[in-house]
């Protein structure tokens, strides 16, 4: 089920800097890294990302739950450079047929690994620690982004945890029906792409209807936006009640 | 201040319609009068009082004749008039209760400097009991609608326009809406509030208009005059007029051979473990307040979901050689044969194209020759008056229309036991009347039904028996 | 009738727009748990995953024909990207700049037509641009060191068929299977639609 639940030790030092800042530092640190091919770059970032963890407040477990796809993805990597390596100087290790592994294959997979988790890690931090509405208000004040984008996005991104449960009674609603696909992999994509076209359909009902009430607080009434000030209780209790989506796989009922 | 409406000759078609949504409405409405807008289903209520509040724009279709608020056209007199929709979900802006009463004044340009003392009196006045910062996820549907309120309130419209605001909410979660509306509203804010269940919106009103569905206005005058004219036929067209009662169906005799037995059958935390029995030839109703794990419990009497504690048994009666497996792990197609569910929201049950596909789904997914399919379906759309939507698509359905759709469909496979949700959440008394009928009538035939519901004049006119469900551990009300 | 020209965003083409996004980060979820074993297997022989890859495109292509307005396609697909990763993408700040780049491939096909036409060869283009995009990106990054002819070409040529059949004819179908329910109301695709 999507829930909305807690993630960050809300006392860390970094974690309740501007999202905007946090951002532009993942991405500073993480997109230089996108071009390196040897394992030693970022196996040094790699360790600096850990090192700065706890300034984040994010628990080890949590990063490794977080990214522990990123394994699987790693191994797509030494597959595919094992069958398709376009250089594959070195010592041959092993000669079976297609499959020649060298030592400078697995250089290459080992720099390709470490890179994968290098250029990944920042933004899993930064993302980790990051409320949905701070980064709309920060996106706002220091990127420019104009309001009504931010806002709206804001308001159709509340209603994720409710489409997850719509996801789940759709599904229920099928078997009801009389329809399951089985086992049969085409029937399966058949129900799939049913069902999320039936959640498409809901979502797009209620968006209008939210921009509908929107317009009707004036949303669109051409007037100079005033913002509320966050009041000084606000911040304290925001650090404590910091929230952010995450996705856990599992079945919940209403 | 209240302000005056002038309504001369309107009309509006939406884009992509044949037919008129409203037309040739003429109606005067002074400062601070308070009135309750009445009509069939389709005679166009919400899209009046969408005009009203301005909030028709000329691209979604074609207008006729005028709309003014205190003098000025109304798509240019929106910052006087606040609306309250139906469905709490899609009218909540923020994540905080505060930022979302504090949104609309953003919106209007509000000095910074006086927001949150007019966010927090709009709070008081609604009786919101929270602080500002409670996340408006964690509300439920009642508290939600209060916290719409108050977003309105807070921007002091002249006139306030309510659209069924407590059509989405069990009977608790209204009867809060409706004492913060009686507590909130002054007395020179000029009212038009939309409501089917009319004994519950009189307090609130001095004044009844009832809309001809063809077009114009039927009827303007003291509840007790209206009422009194007009009274059968807004009745037979679905308007709920007090006083006039449905006859209850109860059933012939007792019920019949056992269907299903659930022993200790729950699911932590939603549901805590529950006995019963469901009988062929009876209608049990299940009752309990909202987070008691109904919905729960359906969806595991309809062999949707694995029960987390106990057992669910089906009879041979029921199941035949099946009865041995749990309902939970039968192959849809059996399932669908032996139970029907009809959920809360109907739209969740549509899979195909037309309604004709829609109902002709299950008999061709269980195997039923295709020349039976036609005359079963025929018979379906003739007994729940769809047959002049056999083409259409089932998104496009009116309120009721699609709940009927939804009935039909589980009727259309003759399942033995029919287990419904809400069955009857904000019908009107047509649509009501002809689903306690058609439930009665599969009941007398001999089929089981589980409702489980919030209404009591639809367990007051169907339950034979019921069965009230009390939340898991201590779930203290929240306040 | 008034026609919707003007290329300014009304508060309906933003907030839907955003809820498409919104409604596919749901639907990409579920895909993971429905498909959790599949997954596995496209993670360890990627050039499978080109079958598929036109998946993760529909909502650029999507939002481009609902919306009709310029910046639709860049704004769905990246904000797709940033709810992604708001709800714990393992891909950190790569998919903030795939989002990026394959909504523009899809922008780049409706200024082509220069916003006028939302047709199916508009749709097709579109399509393929946004698989031309996120072909051009993976090239670049996730495949490098692979051999060219055996592995990268042909992976970034099936990633383009896959894109222009599943994000472009696709997500004209369900435009118009969206149109017929009624949803898409207040929008232009709509008025394709026969009344009703």
């Amino acid at each position: 089920m999507i829930t909305l639940e807690p993630i960050a030790r809300p006392g860390a030092p970094l974690a309740r800097r501007n999202p905007v800042a946090k951002l532009a530092a993942a991405m500073l640190f993480a997109f230089p890294l996108m071009t390196t091919l040897d394992p030693v770059t970022p196996a040094i970032a790699i360790a600096v990302e850990l090192a700065v963890l706890p300034l984040f407040g994010v628990h080890p477990g949590l990063l490794a739950r977080r990214a522990w796809p990123l394994l699987a993805a790693a191994g797509g990597i030494l597959v595919t450079l094992v069958l398709f390596a376009a250089d594959r100087s070195g010592q041959v290790l092993l000669d079976a047929g297609p499959i020649v592994v060298t030592s400078g294959v697995l250089v290459t997979a080992l720099g390709l690994v470490l890179r994968l988790f290098a250029v990944a890690l920042p933004g899993v931090i930064v993302f980790a620690t990051t409320d949905p509405t701070d980064l709309a208000d920060a996106l706002v004040q220091n990127a420019r982004v104009p309001a009504r984008f931010a806002i709206g996005a804001l308001a159709a991104f509340r209603l994720v945890p409710l489409l997850g449960q719509e996801w789940q009674m759709i599904t229920v609603a099928r078997r009801a029906r009389g329809v399951e696909a089985g086992r049969n992999p085409v029937a399966r994509l058949r129900l799939f792409v049913s069902t999320a076209f039936t959640l498409l359909v809901g979502a797009i009902r209620r968006g209008t209807r939210l921009a509908v009430a929107m317009d009707a607080r004036g949303f669109d009434s051409g007037v100079p936006r005033t913002f509320a000030p966050p009041p000084a209780v606000r911040r304290g209790r925001l650090a404590a009640r910091r929230r952010r989506a995450t996705a856990t796989a599992g079945p919940h009922w209403p | 201040m209240g302000a005056g409406v002038r309504v001369r000759g309107f009309g509006w078609r939406h884009a992509g319609r044949r037919g008129w949504a409203v037309r040739g409405v003429d109606l005067r409405v002074e400062c601070g009068e308070k009135v309750l807008l009445l009509g069939a289903s389709g005679a166009g209520k919400s899209t009046l009082l969408a005009a009203l509040a301005g909030l028709l724009p000329e691209d979604s279709g074609e207008h006729e004749g005028t709309i003014e608020i205190d003098g000025r056209p109304a798509t240019e007199a929106r910052d006087g008039v606040g609306i309250v929709f139906q469905d709490p979900q899609s009218q909540l802006v923020m994540a905080r209760s505060g930022d979302d009463v504090a949104f609309g004044l953003e919106n209007r340009g509000v000095p910074t400097g006086q927001i949150w003392h007019r966010v927090d009196e709009a709070l008081r006045r609604v009786g919101f009991p929270y602080h500002r910062d409670r996340p408006t996820a964690a509300l439920s549907g009642g508290e939600q609608q209060r916290l719409a309120l108050a977003g309105v309130l807070a921007l002091r419209p002249g006139l306030l326009l309510l659209d069924e605001p407590t059509a989405n909410l069990d009977p608790t979660g209204a009867a809060l809406v409706r004492a913060a509306l009686a507590r909130a509203v002054d007395a020179d804010t000029t009212l038009i509030l939309v409501e089917h269940r009319v004994a519950e919106a009189l307090p609130l009103v001095d004044r009844v208009v009832v809309l001809e569905p063809g077009g114009g206005i039927r009827a303007d005058g003291p509840p007790e005059a209206v009422f009194a004219a007009h009274g059968d036929a807004l009745a037979a067209e679905g308007v709920w007029v007090p006083g006039r009662t449905i006859p209850p169906r109860r059933a012939a005799g007792p019920g019949g051979e056992v269907l299903l037995t659930a022993e200790r059958l729950g699911q932590p935390p939603r549901l805590s473990p529950t006995n019963l029995t469901v009988r062929a030839g009876e209608a049990l109703a299940v009752l309990g307040r909202n987070g008691a794990g109904k919905s729960t419990l359906a969806l595991l009497l309809g062999g949707l979901l694995r029960p987390g504690t106990g057992r669910l048994t089906a009879t041979p009666e029921l199941a035949g050689a099946d009865a041995r497996t749990a309902p939970h792990r039968w192959r849809a197609p059996a399932l669908t044969r032996r139970i029907g569910s009809v959920f809360q929201n109907p739209e969740h049950q549509f899979v195909t194209g037309t309604v004709f596909d829609e109902l002709a789904l299950g008999p061709r997914r269980t195997g039923v020759p295709e020349s039976t399919v036609h005359d079963r379906v025929a018979q379906l759309l003739d007994r729940l008056r769809l047959d002049r939507l056999a083409a259409a698509n089932p998104y496009t359905l009116s309120g009721g229309e699609a709940r009927r759709l939804s009935v039909a469909t589980a009727l259309a496979t003759a399942p033995r036991l029919l287990i419904c949700d809400e069955p009857t959440f904000g019908q009107d008394r047509r649509t009501w009347r002809e689903l306690v009928e058609l439930l009665a009538d599969l009941r007398d035939a001999g089929h089981g039904l589980v409702a489980v519901t919030h209404d009591a004049e639809f367990v007051a006119a169907l339950a034979d028996r019921t069965l009230t469900l009390t939340p898991p551990a201590a779930d203290p009300v929240p306040r | 009738m008034q026609t919707t020209d003007s290329n300014r965003w009304r508060t309906i083409d933003i907030v839907v727009a955003s809820v498409i996004a919104v409604a596919f980060g749901v639907i990409f979820w579920a895909w993971g748990v429905v498909w959790s074993a599949t997954e596995g297997a496209f993670s360890f022989f990627p050039p499978a995953q080109t079958l598929i890859y036109g998946v993760w495109l529909v909502p650029a292509v999507l939002g481009g024909l609902v919306i009709r307005k310029p910046g639709a396609s860049l704004y769905c697909e990246l904000l797709a990207a940033i709810i992604s990763a708001l709800l714990g993408s393992q891909w950190g700040t790569i998919v903030l700049l795939q989002g990026l780049m394959q909504g523009l491939g899809a922008e780049l096909a409706f200024a082509a037509f220069r916003y006028r036409s939302y047709r199916l060869p508009a749709a097709l283009l579109a399509g393929a641009l946004t698989g031309l995009s996120a072909a051009i990106f993976d090239f670049v990054y996730w495949n490098a060191e692979r051999d060219i002819a055996a592995y990268r070409l042909p992976y970034a040529a099936l990633t383009i068929v896959s894109a222009t059949v599943i994000a472009g004819a696709g997500a004209l179908a369900l435009t118009r299977a969206l149109t017929r329910t009624g949803v898409l109301d207040r929008f232009p695709a709509a008025r394709e639609r026969t009344l009703i």
